[in-house]
């Protein structure tokens, strides 16, 4: 049996509806991403599986235990979960010592101080906090905050991890950084993870799984390469990574851009289904699965080239839209101002019309 | 005719010297990027040439007119240098109007009504800003207030602009769309523009010609963004520029081995006498494959500690006898010809280029 | 702002530091030094002609010099240790103490209590609740004691007299005239220091210090115990030396409840001596030795505020907000609320009802009906009678003027002390301290002693000395606002200016100007409003035809004319109500755009 379960989780800010019917399991050990647009519910959903908002419908359960019922009306306070959690505003305590902050929940559980002193000084050996135990938290750095609160989160050794964007205040570098420790930790201690994000690489580069929120609806619950390679719809197309959508209408060949300019030849043409509905269509696509090629019958010009070092950026000028083309910088490429042809390779076929 | 030229310029706060015999020439229409690390002294220098701060030494011409000569006594002050700034905090005036804003260093100018407000809607439609003339910058988001200090700078048409990180303060998203619009900008008006950052991947995207300074306000390599990128002159400059790898080597009877082990480096040595030498390349410029049944041919061989899935790319950590080298290769192409690696598999690695550094010097240039 | 210009010439920014400098020295140095040294010198050793001279001569280093070493020689401490021994300093001194410690520790429960009631938990009405508890900052609290001297004073209160008739008892229920009756006066109208720092610190703390305290395992009161209030402490204690100081030197509540008991504290005492003796030697001599006491209690309150604040400032504001954990008080939401609306009542309406129903008694003491009571008392003292209708009008005229001058030299000053890269701004910057800390009486008795015509200026007896007491007096507030509105002005919004082609005063007019406007309309009326209900400085100064309207009725009430008094306290409550009004209107608007 999963180890987190959520069932028909429900929640409302008075008419929003912030989550609506949410199912999902996490199992034990496992590193699950919530992945979304600010106000798509996920952070609420964290929150409620942590116990600060309390559900409008159905129920959460950890293992054996029930958290969270509304039809049982039943809901377990926070402090009752044993749960680690980690912020993202870090949340140290300014007041007290790293030490002190790292030993504070062990000493509500009124461990013997010989127990507490040994879990202490093996979260924040793991974290790589020794020397800075003495010391107050305001002389730390961004990363150094964020490693106490994953510490004080360990000291207890909880089943289940709660991570709420806990690298979104840190610098670029540090944030990948402290992904991979993250990682380790996880490996180290065992705890599963649950962990609410809206940026896409991270969730990729953390999860075994991925669950992607829009508007309080689940839209996909995957692994991240399916997640990437096969979206459920195009909004997980469209959040996940750089994409194009070229709009195209049914013409007498087949389909073309709207201003009639180019034909869209068949032999990369959508599935049957959605041609026969003769309505317009948007032809997904990343900029790194899109080939120059010559022979191409989608001709396009390009009207900006650019050197990001490792990869060179193109935009082309197809009918009336823009086409983001992305190349390695050995991959030969056509000048700004040349007519090119593009060969879209893995495309995605979504209905324009298609019900949200 | 060099637009910015500097001679000798010396800059201390107290005992703490910035730059010392700085000398930089930028040239007319071109858009320059110091790019450096934070604390290196770039907006420093921007500063000076603005005319917000005063060299103790040396002298700063724009134009063809010197604006600040030590030894000469002269010091133009910034009103009359003819420039348009922006500024990291987009410094927007709160209590004027988008219009006003703009119009403010026309109307200081003097400039007839009309003209005005001709030119004022003119360059507030230049930044995509139409329509929202009236509004006061509380209304606005982040990116929207730096277009308006864009038009702003803009509205006199100066022939130089100075942009100090103008787009650190917005998110992702939206610096990559500004750094493509000021880009266009510039080109469309033939400004001069120095532009001052230290984020590698807007430097190369915007400028014509870039300097690279290190931590201690020196300039390593002054060029294109592809000659930076693809020919740095030191270690400094290839760290800085990207994911950089260092594989540090060891000779052993003419030939350079990898890392700690008994494997040779599979491409052309270094020219050039050095103690010990350090192959340095770009994630990119390595191929990665499956094991070869016969170890040694023309390849390293090497463990995966660490997969990740980025989406568009994997990101792989590989252990070559002791040293780390990071190779990041595009999903599809990885998904297409089975390179899907697991953490602990076996992999073999070539390489597509290689820059030698002498790993004595690497030691002291670090970044 | 901008260090344009190769070799320093003595410019613009030198002079308007020069003229800063003087302002406040001329303003608060020379009349707290002047208390100084007539406490702690005897006679003629030490005079500041001296001092002057050096200064003239070889300047301030040379002056400073000479300062310590005629001070060194002629330092009398046995002459103040004599003044302090005697026991109606010394017994005015404890009292100071005393009373200000317990209306300190009185007030910081009060307004823990009550902030905490309204930011975390789940009590009905907040908002406007928050509202009522801030309503005692508008209401002076010498009315306030007045008022409750017409409850609670032992024979003739009417709370006292009704249990006195009805439950047919020898003595009061409660005697005003006492330690715990000013205790009690004081702590009502002054814990909203309190209450408005912890509800600020409360509100903005991040909420997520309390919920991972909570993840950790801890429930609701062991997170008020180890992690609410330890970080709000700064805050708390910050507030609570704030009425520490207020409290020490404060005049009014005493005057009125303790006279008759012959309560007396620093304040109060220094008025009796200047006032009986008419400016004697000896008076004086006490009065400065009285006033070195309170100015070094509370520099060492002020220092022990900034040393909290710096230590104690932790970073606890940040991050995406949510609502913060409100306490359930289930059982207890009612009563609570019951507890409140009781308190706001007591200190707030029961206060001001019986002010406005005196007013219109015929005479004090006649019980409150439909008979006796008309709109003659006020009638009266707004058309018909001279000493009131002069107070009101000087009280206005002497308010309006004092934060007009004060508004202005306070930007100034804040503008040289913010903005400015200037050498000699250090000095600037310690002067600009000193307004926080001198108490209101030792600022009347150090323009008593600065401006009785012993150094050539003769304003006593004139509303010119009330004016430069008031502008000394309401500084501090000045320069709070208009600094707190130019470090809003950031410098690049300046150099933006610069860049436009805009010189430095055209910058000036065109940015920083509009920019800083804000700042000064609130320091106008920070400084308007209080001056219209001024006593502590007025007290000190008044003559007979410069009274003001906190003279006016504190006079009145000193006199016996207690109806008179009470409608000309109903007169300013008026007043004070539609200027406060007045205010959250213009403020709204601001914030509003």
């Amino acid at each position: 049996m999963s180890h987190v379960r959520l069932a028909n989780v429900t929640k409302r800010f008075g008419q929003v509806i912030a989550v609506n019917r949410l199912n999902l399991e996490v199992e034990r050990g496992e590193c699950f991403s919530m992945l979304g647009p600010s106000g798509c519910g996920k952070t609420t959903t964290l929150r409620m599986l942590a116990g600060f908002e309390d559900l409008d419908g159905g129920e959460i359960r950890v293992g054996d235990r029930l958290l969270s019922s509304r039809s049982g009306n039943f809901y377990l306070p926070p402090e009752k979960r044993d749960f680690g959690m980690v912020f993202q505003a870090f949340a140290i305590w300014p007041h007290l010592s790293v030490y002190e902050n790292v030993a504070f929940p062990l000493r509500l559980r009124k461990l013997p101080a010989s127990e507490i002193e040994r879990r202490v000084g093996d979260a924040l050996a793991s974290t790589n906090l020794l020397a800075e135990a003495k010391g107050g938290p305001a002389d730390l750095s961004g990363g150094g905050k964020q490693r106490v609160a994953l510490a004080r989160a360990l000291a207890i050794n909880p089943d289940v991890m709660l991570l709420d964007e806990p690298l979104s205040s840190l610098d670029p570098h540090l944030r990948e950084e402290m992904r991979f420790e993250i990682k380790d930790l996880q490996k180290k201690y065992g705890f599963s993870i649950i962990y609410v994000t809206h940026d896409q690489a991270e969730a990729m580069a953390l999860s075994d799984r991925i669950l992607v929120m829009n508007f309080g609806v689940s839209q996909q619950i995957d692994t991240p390469l399916r997640v990437y390679n096969n979206p459920a719809n195009k909004f997980v197309f469209g959040f996940i990574g750089l994409s194009n959508f070229l709009r195209l209408v049914p013409g007498a060949e087949g389909l073309c851009t709207p201003d009639g300019s180019t034909i869209m030849p068949r032999d990369m043409g959508p599935p049957e289904g959605l041609l026969r509905l003769k309505a317009p269509l948007f032809l997904a696509s990343r900029p790194s699965e899109i080939d120059f090629d010559a022979v191409s019958g989608l001709r396009g010009l390009v009207t900006r080239k650019a050197f990001l070092g490792e990869i060179v950026d193109y935009q082309v000028r197809v009918g009336d839209q823009d086409v983001r083309v992305q190349k390695g910088r050995r991959s030969p490429g056509p000048e700004v101002g040349e007519v090119c042809g593009l060969c879209f390779r893995l495309p995605h076929w979504y209905p324009v019309d298609e019900p949200v | 005719m060099a637009d910015i030229r500097l001679e000798g310029v010396t800059k201390a706060y107290g005992s703490h010297r910035v730059h010392s015999d700085l000398n930089l020439a930028v040239n007319q229409g071109e858009c320059f990027t110091l790019l450096g690390p934070s604390g290196c002294g770039k907006t420093v220098m921007l500063r000076l040439i603005a005319g917000f701060e005063a060299p103790d030494a040396g002298r700063v011409a724009i134009g063809g007119t010197v604006v600040y000569d030590a030894g000469g006594g002269v010091n133009i002050p910034p009103d009359r240098r003819g420039l348009g700034v922006v500024f990291q905090d987009y410094a927007v005036w709160p209590h004027m109007t988008v219009f006003q804003n703009v119009a403010y260093p026309l109307k200081i100018a003097g400039w007839n009504p009309e003209e005005l407000k001709r030119r004022t809607l003119e360059t507030i439609a230049l930044v995509n800003m139409k329509g929202l003339e009236n509004r006061l910058p509380s209304e606005l988001s982040g990116g929207q207030q730096q277009r308006v200090a864009l038009a702003r700078a803009l509205a006199a048409r100066p022939s130089l602009m100075l942009l100090d990180e103008p787009l650190s303060n917005l998110d992702a998203n939206l610096r990559e769309e500004m750094r493509f619009e000021i880009k266009e900008i510039q080109g469309k008006l033939g400004v001069t523009v120095l532009y001052v950052t230290h984020d590698q991947e807007v430097a190369l995207v915007i400028s014509d010609r870039m300097a690279v300074m290190d931590g201690r306000g020196r300039i390593r390599q002054i060029g294109s963004p592809a000659e930076i990128y693809e020919n740095p002159a030191d270690a400094f400059v290839f760290g800085f520029m990207g994911v950089a790898n260092f594989l540090p080597t060891r000779s052993d009877g003419g030939k350079l081995l990898a890392g700690g082990g008994a494997q040779p480096i599979p491409w052309p040595g270094p020219e050039g006498k050095a103690e010990a030498w350090t192959a340095a390349f770009r994630p990119s410029d390595i191929v990665i494959s499956r094991p070869k049944p016969l170890p040694g041919a023309g390849c390293l061989s090497g463990v995966i500690r660490r997969a990740s899935f980025l989406g568009a790319m994997m990101d792989y950590l590989i252990d070559v006898d002791g040293a780390k080298i990071r190779a990041v290769l595009e999903t599809h192409e990885a998904m297409s010809r089975g390179l899907i690696f697991k953490e602990g598999e076996s992999c073999a690695v070539t390489f597509l280029n290689l820059h030698w550094f002498d790993s004595g010097a690497l030691k002291e240039t670090a970044i | 702002m901008n260090t344009i210009g190769g070799k320093r010439r003595f410019g613009a920014a030198e002079i308007i530091l020069l003229l800063s400098i003087a302002v406040l020295v001329v303003v608060v140095a020379v009349p707290v030094l002047l208390i100084l040294v007539n406490a702690f010198f005897s006679g003629g050793s030490l005079t500041l002609a001296d001092v002057s001279a050096a200064f003239r001569n070889r300047g301030a280093w040379a002056a400073a010099a000479t300062f310590f070493r005629l001070a060194v020689t002629s330092f009398n401490g046995h002459d103040v240790f004599k003044v302090l021994g005697e026991s109606d300093t010394y017994e005015a001194l404890l009292n100071s103490l005393f009373i200000a410690s317990g209306t300190t520790v009185g007030s910081t429960v009060v307004g823990t209590f009550f902030a905490w009631l309204v930011t975390r938990t789940d009590i009905p009405y907040k908002q406007l609740m928050k509202g009522m508890f801030l309503v005692p900052f508008m209401l002076p609290s010498f009315i306030g004691a007045m008022a409750w001297k017409m409850l609670l004073s032992p024979r003739a209160g009417y709370i006292n007299r009704f249990f006195m008739d009805v439950f047919n008892l020898d003595g009061p229920v409660f005697n005003i005239y006492s330690y715990y009756g000013i205790i009690l006066v004081e702590v009502m109208y002054l814990f909203p220091f309190v209450f408005i720092q912890v509800c600020g610190a409360l509100e903005r703390m991040d909420p997520t210090l309390e919920e991972s305290a909570r993840i950790s395992g801890a429930g609701l009161f062991t997170i008020t115990r180890k992690i609410t209030i330890p970080l709000v402490l700064p805050s708390i204690l910050s507030g609570a030396l704030l009425i520490m100081l207020y409290s020490m030197a404060h005049f009014g509540t005493v005057a009125v409840l303790g006279i008759e008991n012959g309560i007396f504290n620093i304040p109060t005492l220094i008025y009796q001596r200047i006032h009986e003796s008419a400016g004697n030697f000896a008076s004086i001599r006490t009065g400065t030795v009285l006033a070195s006491v309170l100015v070094t209690a509370a520099a060492v309150i002020i220092w022990l505020q900034n040393r909290i604040q710096g230590r104690g400032r932790y970073q606890i504001i940040a991050g995406k907000s949510f609502r913060p954990m409100e306490l359930k008080l289930r059982g207890l939401r009612y009563p609570l609320l019951v507890v409140c609306l009781a308190y706001i009542g007591f200190t707030i309406i029961l206060p001001t009802v019986v002010i406005f129903l005196v007013g219109g008694l015929r005479t004090y003491g006649l019980s409150f009906t439909m008979e006796n009571l008309s709109l003659d008392n006020y009638k009266f003292i707004l058309f018909d009678y001279q000493v009131t209708r002069d107070a009101i009008w000087n009280s206005v005229v002497l308010g309006f003027g004092a934060a007009l001058v004060t508004m202005f030299a306070g930007v100034m000053i804040s503008y040289v002390i913010v903005k400015m890269r200037v050498r000699g701004k250090g000095l600037l910057e310690f002067l600009g301290m000193l307004p926080f800390s001198v108490p209101g009486s030792v600022i009347a008795l150090g323009v008593i002693l600065a401006w009785s015509g012993k150094y050539g200026v003769n304003l006593y007896n004139t509303v010119w000395i009330i004016f430069v007491a008031y502008i000394a007096r309401y500084m501090a507030f000045s320069l709070k606002a208009n600094s707190a509105a130019l470090e809003q002005i950031h410098d690049s919004l300046v150099e933006a200016a610069r860049a436009s082609g805009a010189t430095t005063w055209q910058a000036l007019r065109d940015i920083v100007l509009p920019l800083v406007r804000p700042g000064m309309i609130a320091a106008f009326f920070l400084i308007f409003l209080p001056s219209l209900r001024e006593l502590t400085v007025s007290i000190m100064l008044y003559a007979p035809t410069t009274r003001t309207i906190g003279v006016a009725i504190y006079t009145l009430n000193e006199d016996g004319e207690t109806v008179m008094s009470a409608a000309m306290a109903g007169v300013a409550l008026v007043i004070i109500v539609i200027g406060q009004i007045f205010i959250n209107r213009i403020t709204r608007k601001r914030s509003g755009s």
